[in-house]
């Protein structure tokens, strides 16, 4: 094999720096052949370290740490850029396919890094470049969602790297293989990976942002962010205990909220999370199985979920509508979509013959495997779930259902290359379920794992057919009900809306008071004294002491004008400067705040680079 | 497209409606007997890791169960905390 390195991370980094130069003509030919370029880099490069950067003699930086569970990621990254390019081929606008690439780029970067600080510098590129496909999204509220997004990402990538800078300064290492499994340091860099990977609590940020990115964004989202997570735990944190309770509960609470929740996209980006949850549940098992069963999971997932991204993409791109209130009876309108869809429904929900049956059993079999019932119980529960609202609920309030009004909103099938998108992806998932060998002789480990067995079969078919069955029999309460579904984020989006309230309430009435109490206290015994002494003045000594009264005249008025000009606007200044800082604390609270948290993460850079140099 | 046309069929005709559910009705009954015919120990076809693992059938009930309780408790969680208003935020 020949030793040639093309890093496809930088590939697309560069992609995306003269994609705007590329002639108009050549802009899709472009645009496909990149990930295909890197996906070939891919195939004809070795095993080992590729891109080494020395750095103070003793460590080095590591751009291409090349081996079997990198270079599966890497693969399935690549294919999911291609398909996400198909996809949007019809986008005019070249910053989303930028944004994309790069975004795939810095995955691709996290996935080959080798030390700890090459896969800090991706994590953040991916925060950032991910952000940018939900800035771009038309819909109202987009642009604050993005915030939030960020906020979200740079706060967990201030853990990573807390937890690098202890751990480099404990061990002296920089180096990115398993770490150890208490102290500081490694649980700090662990919170970094499963806020990525949409743990809960850490989980929001993904049905926050997701459902409002562009309608081909998504695409890229659905399938990166999460999945480079399940990558950093396998390769760092595998047989980590904690993370077996963790991937079963995630997998539980995407089933939860899929079942009320009504926004389409959104109902998928709660699956994600449940899917995940098979996948950090496989890593904290950590046996070979189970490192197996999550990596070809993770594989599939990125396939059939982006399938079914595109699918209700798809839908909201013609119809301008998101809430299953609002659709229904699509199916003969958009016939491709709906087809196409229902591979990826069949695909996640692992009928036999479709990709999720090959990944998803090795978990649940890696966990009957260790007699872990418990965790083989509610991992089969929760993939009833999946089949229950993503392959029925799903596309029967969507495509079934009450009648589409054709007159009313005309929906057909999208442009040609949205089709051949979700057309690519279908015949992965089904390529991939009918030839399990093709990605098994890829997984991390040699595997002797057959999912098409007896027992498998006629079980996961049981399985479906009762779900199914159930799901008829409830049908009416499953309806859906026009209601947002409240998550973690509520602490953050509610607690600025308290925030706020505090600065327009307690502060606001605090000065009222205070001016109250002060025009009681003092102006007005203040004016009355001095009033009293005019009285007492004219009338009771008029005449006698003239010259008295005008100097006591004279001396009241100046204690009124004391009053007016000193102690009142003193006590205007006092509000004026209370309500000043509120005003002042306001504007922190609605943008002003990137900066500070751009400068925070700007000045650790900074500081390490230089200490770096120096120490 | 024939899929489509066949769906059609189904769901605007009740007669087709029987028909299928019929399909199913003797599809799971297939389904369970294969799985008795599979449980016969000596053909060794059922990997035993439990204690269900004996028990034929047992996928149906399960699926069945989980499919019940998914939609009864997430239902129920839902409406006593987490549907809100659509304005909850604004």
């Amino acid at each position: 094999m020949i030793d040639l390195w093309i890093h496809p991370g930088f590939l697309f980094f560069l992609a995306a720096a003269i994609l705007p130069f590329v002639k108009a003509q050549w802009k899709s030919i472009f645009k496909l052949i990149v990930p295909c370029v890197g996906f070939l880099a891919l195939l004809i490069v070795s095993h080992g370290s590729h891109g080494v950067l020395p750095l103070m003699g003793q460590q080095e930086m590591i751009f291409g740490r090349v081996d079997k569970l990198s270079l599966v990621f890497g693969y399935v990254i690549t294919i999911a850029t291609l398909i996400g390019m198909v996809f949007s081929l019809h986008v005019k606008n070249d910053k989303e396919h930028m944004a994309g690439l790069i975004y795939a780029g810095a995955a691709l970067g996290t996935v080959f890094a080798g030390d700890l600080l090459t896969l800090f510098l991706f994590w953040e590129i991916m925060a950032f470049s991910s952000a940018m496909l939900v800035f771009y999204a038309p819909w109202k509220n987009s642009e604050v969602v993005g915030m939030r997004y960020l906020y979200v990402h740079i706060f967990g990538g201030l853990l990573l790297l807390a937890g690098i800078f202890l751990y480099i300064g404990e061990t002296g290492e920089i180096a990115f293989n398993a770490l150890p499994k208490e102290g500081l340091a490694p649980m700090l860099i662990l919170a970094g990976f499963l806020l990525n990977a949409a743990v809960p609590p850490f989980s929001a940020w993904l049905p926050d942002a997701y459902p409002e990115a562009t309608i081909t964004g998504v695409v890229f989202m659905s399938a990166l962010t999460t999945k480079t997570a399940v990558y950093v735990l396998l390769r760092g944190f595998s047989g980590t205990e904690l993370l077996v309770p963790l991937g079963v509960f995630m997998a539980l609470y995407g089933v939860v909220y899929a079942v009320i929740e009504n926004d389409i996209r959104r109902l998928l980006a709660y699956h994600i999370i449940s899917q995940v949850g098979y996948m950090v549940a496989g890593a904290g098992m950590g046996s070979q199985m189970a490192v197996n069963g999550a990596t070809s999971h993770a594989f599939a997932h990125i396939l059939y979920k982006g399938l079914l991204m595109m699918g209700m993409s798809s839908v909201m791109l013609m119809t301008g509508r998101r809430k299953l209130t609002d659709l229904g009876g699509l199916y003969k309108y958009m016939p491709w979509t709906f087809m196409f869809y229902m591979v990826g429904g069949f695909a996640i929900s692992g009928f036999p013959f479709f990709s999720g049956f090959v990944s998803k059993s090795m978990v649940i079999s890696a966990a009957s495997e260790l007699h872990r019932p418990w965790v083989a119980m509610l991992l089969t529960l929760a993939s009833a779930g999946t089949f229950l609202h993503t392959g029925l609920k799903l596309p029967y309030y969507v495509f079934f259902w009450k009648d589409w009004d054709q007159k009313k909103i005309k929906a057909i099938d999208p442009p040609k290359n949205m089709l051949w998108g979700m057309g690519l992806a279908a015949f992965a998932c089904t390529f991939i379920g009918v030839f399990p060998g093709a990605l098994y002789q890829a997984l991390p480990f040699e595997s002797d794992y057959h999912p098409y067995t007896w027992g498998h079969v006629i079980g996961a078919y049981q399985i479906l057919l009762l779900t199914a069955v159930g799901f008829f029999l409830l049908l009416k309460k499953l309806d859906p009900e026009v209601t947002i579904s409240v998550d973690t984020d509520w602490t953050y989006r509610k607690a600025i809306k308290g925030f706020t309230w505090f600065i327009n309430k307690p502060v606001v009435v605090y000065e009222t008071y205070i001016t109250e109490v002060y025009k009681k206290a003092i102006i007005e015994p203040t004016k009355k004294l001095s009033r009293l002494g005019w009285s007492v003045d004219t009338w009771v000594f008029d005449g006698l002491v003239n010259a008295a009264g005008w100097v006591t005249l004279l001396e009241s008025k100046i204690s009124e004008m004391f009053d007016m000009h000193i102690i009142d606007k003193s006590l205007n200044k006092l509000p004026a400067m209370i309500g000043g800082s509120a005003k002042r604390l306001r504007k922190i609270q609605t943008g002003a705040i990137q900066n500070y948290i751009m400068a925070m993460v700007m000045g650790v850079v900074i500081i390490a680079v230089v200490s770096f140099i120096y120490y | 497209m024939w899929i489509i046309n066949w769906l059609e069929k189904i769901i605007e005709n009740p007669e087709e409606m029987k028909k299928t559910k019929k399909f199913f009705l003797i599809f799971g009954i297939v389904l369970v007997i294969v799985d008795v015919v599979i449980h016969i120990p000596a053909l060794h076809l059922v990997h035993i890791y439990f204690f269900w693992d004996w028990i034929p059938g047992f996928s149906s009930l399960y699926g069945f169960i989980s499919t019940y309780l998914i939609i009864v408790i997430s239902k129920w969680i839902g409406h006593a905390f987490l549907m809100k208003p659509e304005n909850y935020y604004d």
